[in-house]
């Protein structure tokens, strides 16, 4: 795989201060600033590594909501991994960003420290290759993720089936988009004047996925890519949707995303998943919000598979992260910020991983 | 949590690495050490000349990367500790931790590579050590090198030296290192054409001396990056630095390969790379000196000392917008060097 030149086209210094004034000029005046909130932890960290907000007006709020999927796991879900990984001849596979969050009382790096057998893979195929060369051993790959990450995640339990394993295994939380998305239209303590939504979790589950907001909710929807110029057209666009009085989905990134979104991925998480009603940290159970391994997949669910004992659930007194992940207060309003919570000991998941609200804040805005 | 435990982020140069040394090393191993005295190498006084003395372990893995290998990084990293300082690198000293069973053809390729970088800086391995630990309580190769510079002028090269209106300049492109080790591990297969920047950076410091008073800071930045080092300077000098993104010289390959892993390049390693920080009037004949030099063609101003502060490190990014820079927080990458 040879890195190609694709990056600076979309960075243009140029077009984003273009489109800046734009923006500017169309708000301006404004007595209530319009609140847009973007829901994919990739659109958080664009926003603060390349200074966005330091270019909008004050007329124009961005928000984050529940979009790192780090964020959004829960804590049980953590202490099973760290009691699965204390077990003997078992090899917990995991993208880096879950090693050091924080579980109810350690973390998978401090177990690795202590001598578990914690890898960090690039990939669900990785894990699987590595259940083939350990045959003596069992191997869990945590599969966190919104619909981006599990297609792959069902393509690697697809795999391990080809090829006849009974030695790999996914421990799954995966999270599916539009319905928190729901939830926070409703609350009328947010009152969001529109939605980013997310650049390739779109890319499977297509635009259409967003126009129940629309319909029931009257908010502007704008599928927006990742790069500066694609936030900024973004957010141009849904200033004007919301100053036009509109509320329909439009697509920015229009290089990528379809309608339909991606048949093929759909049709795996339709094989390999089942919606269930999972738990959001810090928003409570959403009904249909997650993805569980289906029945007919059984021997490859970890937590099925393997019985485990797991340590009572501790949250931590005075973590925001909840709110955080719902928008409502910025990581600076949490008395644990930067304080007792940093990145190198997080208190919260926010803090953890590098698409967590509270590590972009931590990183790029103070 | 358990704080009793070492992680791997401890030794990743970044912020775990500073607590480490702050709350229990140096507490326990000197009293004469204040913290905000760290420094690549320590100043000594014997007998009347002035001597730099650093020493630094190599754990690299994989041992053998495009660009150079564990030898070559060894001998370099610790010229360049004692470069840094404005010394002139003499003598070093070589320990070998070797894993039962390592091959000695490969011990001989790591040796040739530290004779031909011992040669190209002009330092002499005066003594050594060798240790084998049996199979598996190793890694295949660990290297310790201690070295030896002696300081033949009075200035006082210093990361506390920055002062407001410095310009802070490096000599070439950053992430190079990281991103060719990076390339080599097993399982990532990214052929991204970059090879490691490692290299002797005494030459060059010894052209940028002339710049007499008018240079203030040098220091390499390896473990944590561009990013890491400019903030342990910042706050040693009690300065805000702020950078211009655009400025920073990236190779495209290195840009590639950090947008596919969600890495930013201003953390990532460098083993041939310094910054300077400059006088702003002798700014310009600094970067002259740098474009002479083999090791400094792609040098440029990447940033300016804006105001006294508690050690801020801001960024101007590549659209226009403002941001903060923080030290590297847990491990981005481990046993890079």
């Amino acid at each position: 795989m040879k890195p190609m030149n694709y990056l600076d086209q979309f960075r243009d210094k140029e077009l984003v201060a273009g489109l800046a004034r734009r923006i500017r000029e169309l708000t301006a005046g404004r007595e209530k600033p319009l609140t847009f909130m973007e829901v994919c932890g990739t659109h958080t960290m664009a926003i603060y590594q390349f200074g966005l907000r330091t270019l909008l007006p004050p007329e124009v709020r961005l928000i984050s909501g529940p979009g790192c999927p780090v964020c959004v796991t829960p804590n049980g879900y953590l202490d099973r991994a760290v009691a699965l990984c204390r077990l003997p001849d078992l090899i917990i596979t995991s993208f880096g960003d879950m090693l050091r969050v924080p579980g109810s009382s350690s973390s998978l790096m401090e177990e690795r420290a202590k001598g578990a057998d914690v890898r960090v893979v690039y990939s669900p195929l990785d894990a699987v290759q590595i259940a083939v060369k350990n045959p003596g051993k069992r191997v869990v790959f945590l599969g966190v993720g919104f619909e981006t990450t599990a297609p792959t995640v069902a393509g690697s339990i697809l795999t391990a089936a080809a090829l006849g394993l009974d030695n790999y295994f996914v421990l799954a939380s995966h999270k599916t988009m539009p319905q928190p998305m729901g939830i926070l239209s409703a609350d009328p303590e947010l009152a969001v004047d529109g939605y980013l939504c997310p650049a390739h979790v779109s890319a499977i589950i297509g635009a259409n996925a967003y126009r129940f907001l629309c319909e029931e909710y009257r908010v502007p929807c704008v599928v927006t890519g990742f790069e500066p110029t694609d936030v900024m057209q973004g957010v141009e666009m849904l200033v004007r949707q919301a100053l036009a009085g509109e509320s329909k989905v439009e697509i920015q990134y229009s290089r990528v995303v379809r309608w339909e979104g991606n048949a093929k991925a759909q049709s795996m998480l339709a094989q390999v998943f089942t919606p269930f009603d999972a738990d959001w940290r810090g928003i409570g159970i959403l009904p249909g919000s997650g993805l569980k391994i289906a029945e007919a997949y059984a021997a490859y669910d970890a937590e099925l598979a393997i019985p485990v004992s797991v340590e009572e659930l501790k949250e931590h007194p005075g973590c925001l992260c909840g709110e955080i992940l719902k928008g409502k207060v910025s990581p600076f309003d949490c008395p644990l910020f930067g304080r007792t919570c940093t990145p190198e000991s997080p208190v919260g998941a926010c803090m953890v991983s590098s698409e967590g609200t509270c590590a972009a804040a931590y990183k790029y805005a103070r | 949590m358990d704080n009793d435990i070492i992680l791997l982020g401890h030794g990743s140069g970044g912020k775990l690495s500073h607590q480490l040394l702050d709350d229990l090393i140096i507490p326990k191993l000197s009293q004469s050490l204040a913290s905000g005295g760290q420094n690549d190498a320590a100043l000594l006084e014997i007998s009347g000349t002035k001597l730099a003395f650093t020493t630094d372990s190599y754990v690299v893995d994989p041992i053998f990367f495009p660009g150079g290998n564990i030898g070559d990084l060894a001998v370099n990293g610790t010229v360049n500790d004692l470069a840094m300082m404005g010394a002139r690198p003499l003598y070093l000293s070589v320990g070998f931790i070797l894993e039962e069973g390592f091959k000695k053809s490969e011990l001989a390729l790591i040796l040739a590579s530290m004779r031909s970088a011992a040669d190209s800086a002009g330092v002499t391995v005066v003594t050594g050590d060798t240790k084998v630990v049996p199979k598996g309580k190793g890694d295949r190769i660990f290297i310790n090198t201690s070295g030896i510079g002696v300081l033949e002028h009075g200035l006082r090269i210093d990361g506390a030296g920055g002062r407001v209106g410095d310009q802070v300049i490096v000599n070439g492109s950053i992430g190079d290192h990281g991103i060719a080790v990076l390339s080599a591990r097993e399982g990532l297969e990214i052929d991204s054409g970059i090879r490691s920047d490692s290299a002797a950076l005494n030459g060059l410091v010894e052209e940028l001396l002339v710049l007499g008073e008018g240079l203030h800071v040098l220091r390499d930045p390896t473990r944590g990056g561009v990013a890491t080092t400019l903030k342990e300077i910042a706050i040693q000098s009690g300065v805000t630095i702020l950078l211009d993104e655009e400025s920073l010289p990236i190779n495209p390959g290195v840009k590639g390969v950090c947008s596919i892993l969600g890495l930013d390049a201003l953390y990532v390693a460098n083993e041939g790379k310094l910054l300077a920080f400059v006088a702003p009037e002798r700014a310009a004949e600094a970067l002259a000196i740098m474009h002479r030099h083999p090791l400094g063609k792609d040098a440029a101003i990447i940033g300016a000392l804006t105001e006294s502060s508690e050690g801020r490190v801001q960024m101007k990014t590549s659209v226009g917008g403002v941001r903060g820079v923080e030290m590297l927080a847990g491990e981005q990458l481990p046993r890079i060097c």
